[in-house]
């Protein structure tokens, strides 16, 4: 096993220079020079021009300058923002808790109704019930979410009035960000209504964020139910007379949800980019919005180093998944 | 299945002597029109294509004249619709239809150019990295394998940022997205091929190195990269789609239907149908690709029926 930590790990490391690498030369594309990027549209003088090439490093040759960029990130610093000022870093760890809430909302929400529907879709294929599941899931599958997002909000918030319309919480309430989980933190500040104003300002977001992942979903989780129920120890258990909510639930779910769980693993990417449009839609402060908002700026040290941000997360997600799919089966830690 | 009524059709040759054997495009919409949806799919598909081929004579106005009398004016079946703008107007008093109708051109030609851009050189790169395991191939397959580590969205906007809005690069970016599918799906195809016996035979019989990759490897690896392309296709359009929405495709006043989209936001509480109906196109699109898709994926490639 540690072995294959290692091997995983050895990958590790090329990708993770690869993606610098990535992020380093996505600056350098920029028509035009940085510099004057950084100080507007207004002429710059030559001299000041000089000056800020000189400051920023931008006149030595490029593998000295992508040393320089890997030698900062070692120390941690991952600059500034131009809008704000504030170092990137900070400004990332203040948006991410957001962006987890609610991507985690969506993925328990994608999971336990996928898995459900997937499981019930298995049991009676062929079914209208079946036809229908699939039906939709591939209808969800195709979905533009930020077309979804904008009629749910049409529908539940302008029309019914259920929900509100973006944001995390009321105004009315000033929340001590304590976790930066906004349903945890309302729950410690005890201002009354608050948990509720948040958890309904969460509802739809996580719906929308949640309808691609649901859709895969439940498609796996069908497909490798069927494939488990023609097994000879799900038989075996049958004829032991064993309650069929025990062999569909115990024998059957447990062996069929493995593949399911790397899919799960393999949603975070689709959900970090989900997130992108969801947040947009809702006004929803996490780092998608964030990104966005920094590429109509120009804000290019957020823009570089905030997909750097990301892509190392999902990096390390995949990482992880990894392990616990050579954890779950031994045959993956045994290949090659 | 075929066993039951090949000795049969084999009883009387007189009368269709080349029937012995469908021939593989009969066999082929034989397996295709069984899956119902996939050929739902393409009905609407071949009218999707046929609006936007012949766009200005289908649309009933041109689709950036503003009638500067009707703005966003209902469709025509509800209480002060005009008979003149069948899906109603727009902010601007433009014909939502003809937007609609035009806007298929520059979803497929998104689509099609961008499947292209990154198909020919991903079945290069797939084919040459199955070909030089040593070296090359894990080379290729590492820079593949940093592509696929960022979210494939994020990466196109990514690349939009820095190169700037607009068609070419919204093609560009959605082309690069989907390289990395294309080079892993020939490469396994290629290393799944590389030890049967025709391709030592024809090794033996002295075919040099391309004509092995491209005439007697390749036409037996394209199945999966004909299913592959379909689903590309189909995301290619969403993907496009969404750079519209965020401001980062092609530009207004083009008529593309996530660009539509993301004018018709501030109008959501008044007019529901210029909200509704582009996302409605996007998505009835998506969705007929994706079932010829699935349908494709049956009749060509059984082996992958259920994968997701």
């Amino acid at each position: 096993m540690l072995s294959f930590i290692a091997r995983r790990l050895g990958l590790l490391i090329p990708t993770f220079f690869g993606v610098t690498l990535l992020t380093f030369a996505l600056i350098r594309l920029i028509p035009g020079d940085p510099v004057e990027v950084m100080m507007g549209e207004r002429r710059v003088d030559p001299e000041m021009h000089a000056q800020a090439m000189e400051r920023l490093g931008l006149n030595k040759p490029l593998y000295a300058q992508y040393l320089d960029y890997i030698g900062k990130l070692a120390q941690g610093d991952l600059g500034e923002s131009l809008r704000t000022r504030e170092s990137v870093w900070s400004e990332f760890l203040t948006l991410f808790p957001a962006t987890v809430e609610l991507a985690l909302a969506a993925l328990l929400f994608a999971g336990t109704l996928g898995v459900l529907a997937g499981v019930i879709a298995a049991l009676k294929r062929g079914s209208l019930f079946d036809h229908g599941v699939m039906g939709i899931s591939l209808t969800g599958y195709s979905m533009p979410i930020f077309w979804w997002g904008l009629i749910l909000i049409m529908f539940f918030s302008v029309g019914l009035g259920w929900t509100p319309v973006s944001g995390r919480i009321d105004l009315l309430y000033d929340i001590e960000p304590v976790t930066g989980f906004m349903l945890i933190d309302t729950l410690l500040s005890e201002e009354e209504g608050a948990f509720v104003d948040a958890l309904r300002h969460l509802i739809l977001p996580a719906i929308v964020l949640g309808t691609i992942p649901l859709a895969v979903i439940a498609r796996m989780t069908r497909s490798a139910m069927l494939e488990v129920l023609r097994e000879d120890y799900v038989r075996t258990a049958r004829a032991k007379g064993l309650s069929p909510a025990r062999v569909v639930f115990v024998h059957a779910l447990r062996n069929a949800l493995i593949p399911v769980l790397t899919v799960f693993g393999l949603q975070i990417g689709t959900l970090l980019a989900g997130a992108v449009l969801t947040e947009t839609i809702f006004s929803w402060p996490g780092i998608g919005k964030w990104l966005i908002e920094s590429i109509g700026a120009r804000d290019y040290p957020v823009v570089q180093n905030g997909i750097l941000l990301i892509a190392c997360l999902v990096i390390l997600v995949n990482f992880t998944v990894d392990i616990l799919y050579g954890l779950a089966n031994p045959r993956i830690r045994h290949q090659r | 299945m075929n066993t039951t009524t090949q000795p049969l059709r084999a009883e009387a040759p007189l009368a269709e002597p080349v029937a012995l054997y469908p021939s593989p495009l009969k066999e082929f919409w034989q397996a295709f029109s069984r899956n119902k949806g996939a050929v739902g799919g393409l009905l609407f598909m071949l009218l999707v294509v046929f609006c936007a081929l012949f766009a200005p004579w289908v649309a009933p106005h041109n689709p950036s004249e503003q009638y500067r009398d009707f703005l966003l004016t209902p469709p025509m079946w509800l209480e002060g619709g005009q008979a003149q703008f069948i899906l109603g107007t727009d902010e601007l008093g433009r014909d939502l239809l003809s937007r609609l109708i035009h806007g298929s051109r520059l979803s497929l030609l998104i689509g099609l150019s961008s499947v292209l851009l990154s198909l020919l050189p991903g079945i290069l790169l797939g084919l040459v990295a199955g070909f030089f395991p040593r070296l090359l191939g894990p080379s290729i397959m590492r820079l593949m394998d940093i592509m696929l580590a960022l979210p494939s969205l994020l990466l196109a906007v990514a690349i939009v940022a820095i190169l700037g809005p607009g068609l070419n690069n919204t093609v560009f970016a959605i082309a690069i997205v989907h390289l990395p599918a294309y080079v892993r799906l020939t490469r396994a195809a290629v290393m799944g091929e590389l030890n049967r016996d025709y391709v030592t035979a024809a090794r033996l019989a002295g075919a040099g190195l391309p004509r092995l990759m491209f005439v007697t490897v390749l036409p037996n690896c394209m199945a999966p990269l004909i299913v592959q392309a379909t689903m590309s296709f189909s995301s290619a359009i969403l993907d496009a789609a969404a750079l519209g929405f965020l401001g980062l495709g092609v530009q207004p006043p083009t008529p593309e239907w996530g660009t539509m989209l993301a004018s018709a936001r501030d109008y959501i509480e008044r007019a529901w149908w210029v909200v509704s109906l582009p996302g409605l196109t996007i998505l009835l699109s998506v969705l007929a690709i994706n079932l010829m898709g699935d349908g494709l994926r049956d009749a060509l490639d059984p082996k992958l029926k259920n994968a997701v």
